[in-house]
């Protein structure tokens, strides 16, 4: 069973077709990179699958579910399933980081705060914040802590599916090797499977077991970063060969 | 999905075997918590061995509860996958973190609050004072380069400020002025002293009523709304935008605002006080049978001219006063969503305050001014 499957998916805005038959299978336990150039519809497309937007036509299903209908419940149940890495953390500005990450823990109301304070501390401690972190303000955080305690938020229920909008846009090279370090090392730890968006070269080769590329309004390609490699069109050739991906990725020990 | 449990076994050696099973997971174990937790709390208190190579699945939350029960020290006698050690040496780890150290609470606590307060009583001021004194630069500079006056900003400020306030003011001031007048003419009626009720609108619209009215509702309209204006400029650093371009914010963003605010505040006093009066006009007639002949008449005996003057220049005073309330509350919007609704609502009630209070120090400087007695 697939974790994500997107059939025959079309978007359009107005008069404008983002994707037309898109395909896209995601198996238990893969890192899965989505790339594409600006405005190839690929934040859209994440924000489909989690139930953000509706598409035009075709069908998104989770978990061999499907997201929409069956009650409130149900939808609530499904969406709890999995955890979202914001482009910008989304942290919630008027909780501190502590409350943040609580929140979804309190919202299942069936944990007392005793248990949620554990919890909390564990998460922080994940993502390698201190406990004297919790009590910040997210305006009291730098970029790289943000994304650490949203990543902790996104981690609070347990999730078998991690989805990631641009998890290194904003950092440093640094930052964003020792954040991209974390994912990979938690998404092995959690049996986590990612599904991340991304233009930075050096996440995908450092992260991603398989990508897929979406240009030309669908998924052209798919498959190992070897292999995607070795795909010629002219989106590939400028991704793999730009400046930008001279960097080589710096790869966990 | 099993649901997770616990089993007893008896060893040979005459020891306790416990063995979990089935899902040690948030999504299993929140809905039956407080049983599981008894349970768990149950087994640990007596010594035992514990077996969990038969868990089909433990998340952190399930690793917890264990951690917990077991008063945060692994049993001696655990049997535990590498998946399940490797979990819970995390919480051990997140354990050795040292915890938070609150600051220490100092004896003065009471005090330092309260200074904490003046101080910020004294840089609000501060910075409202410095807001007037920027804007009065600017004023001096546009008199020099008069080219630089931000024309479209102004013209748009009295379009949103002023003539669309138009519909909502009417309407206000409309219902005010029958109200009023229907009350004061039952009293009135009791005296015999219908034809007072010119007086009595004229005078109370004129001066007090129609500047009042207008000056609270163009600071829950237009005020809140400069403020978040400001205050979302703020969030997006749009105004630093227009500082690194050498465009000054108090010139381009507060000066259009305070000036279109002082310009259409009078006017929309005089369109405000004009349709109360004839709301209680109409009133007046049905209650009382005072013809609007005779009220039209009366009017500009019964209430001198200066009224209007005064009313106006309320209008002005309180324009400006509304105008600069909801700036100074935009420019202090710190980047975060709370700060923004926070200051917004201190820019309205503070920008009413002020307005009723500074309407209260003309009551008293006017005393002898247009009263016909």
């Amino acid at each position: 069973m697939s974790v994500i499957s997107v059939r025959d998916l079309s978007t359009r805005f107005g008069e404008v077709w983002v994707h037309r038959g898109v395909n896209l299978e995601l198996e238990r336990g893969e890192v899965l990179a989505l790339v594409g150039g600006s405005g190839s519809g690929k934040t859209t497309l994440l924000q489909q699958m989690i139930g953000l937007l509706q598409p035009a036509a075709g069908e998104i299903r989770l978990f061999g579910q499907p997201l929409y209908g069956g009650g409130r419940q149900r939808e609530a149940a499904l969406r709890r399933r999995f955890g979202v890495l914001f482009q910008h953390g989304a942290l919630f500005s008027a909780f501190s980081v502590y409350d943040n990450i609580a929140f979804p823990l309190r919202e299942l109301r069936l944990l007392d705060e005793d248990l949620i304070h554990d919890l909390v501390m564990l998460k922080l401690a994940m993502v390698e914040l201190l406990p004297r972190h919790a009590h910040l303000m997210p305006a009291e955080l730098s970029g790289g802590m943000v994304k650490r305690a949203a990543l902790a938020r996104a981690l609070a229920l347990e999730p078998e599916l991690l989805l990631l909008d641009e998890p290194t846009s904003g950092l440093d090279p640094d930052r964003s090797d020792s954040f991209v370090q974390l994912i990979r090392m938690l998404g092995e730890e959690l049996d986590l499977t990612v599904l991340l968006v991304t233009h930075d070269l050096a996440t995908v080769t450092a992260l991603a077991t398989r990508v897929a590329v979406l240009a030309e309004q669908r998924i052209l390609a798919i498959g190992s970063v070897e292999e995607i490699m070795q795909f010629d069109h002219p989106f590939m050739r400028s991704f793999f060969s730009g400046a930008r991906g001279q960097r080589p990725p710096k790869t966990p020990d | 999905m099993a649901a997770p449990g616990i089993g007893v076994v008896a060893t040979a050696e005459g020891g306790r075997d416990l063995i979990l099973t089935g899902e040690w997971t948030l999504g299993a174990l929140a809905p039956r918590l407080t049983a599981i937790e008894r349970e768990l709390a149950a087994h640990a208190a007596l010594p035992s061995r514990w077996n969990c190579l038969g868990v089909e699945a433990m998340d952190s939350t399930g690793a917890m509860l264990l951690w917990r029960a077991w008063r945060r020290t692994p049993p001696a006698l655990l049997l535990a996958t590498p998946g399940q050690q490797r979990v819970l040496g995390r919480i051990a780890a997140a354990e050795r973190e040292p915890a938070a150290i609150p600051p220490p609470s100092s004896p003065v606590e009471s005090l330092i609050t309260l200074g904490g307060v003046a101080l910020r009583v004294g840089r609000q001021l501060r910075d409202a004072t410095a807001l007037i004194g920027q804007l009065l630069l600017d004023l001096v500079h546009l008199g020099r380069h008069p080219v630089e006056l931000p024309r479209r900003e102004i013209f748009a400020n009295l379009y949103k400020s002023g003539v669309r306030a138009m519909p909502v003011t009417a309407l206000v001031g409309f219902l005010i002025g029958v109200v009023l007048s229907y009350l004061s003419a039952l009293q009135l009626k009791q005296y015999g002293a219908d034809a007072f009720i010119v007086n009595i609108l004229g005078l109370g619209i004129i001066r007090e009523l129609g500047p009042v009215l207008v000056a609270v509702l163009v600071a829950g309209r237009s005020g809140s709304a400069m403020t978040a204006q400001l205050g979302v400029m703020r969030v997006t650093e749009e105004i630093d935008a227009l500082a690194a371009m050498g465009v000054s914010r108090s010139l381009r963003l507060v000066l259009p605002k305070v000036l279109a605010l002082a310009l259409v505040m009078p006017l929309l006093v005089l369109w405000t006080t004009a349709i109360a009066l004839a709301g209680g006009m109409v009133s007046a007639q049905i209650q009382l049978d005072i013809s609007y002949g005779f009220f039209f008449d009366t009017l500009p005996k019964a209430v001198p001219v200066a009224n209007l003057w005064i009313g106006l220049a309320k209008g002005f005073v309180f324009g400006i006063l509304v105008a600069l309330v909801a700036c100074h509350f935009g420019l202090r919007v710190r980047p975060n969503t709370e700060s923004l609704s926070a200051n917004t609502t201190a820019s309205v009630v503070t920008a009413i305050t002020a307005v009723i209070l500074v309407d209260a120090i003309f009551a008293i400087a006017t005393r002898h001014v247009g009263l016909p007695f």
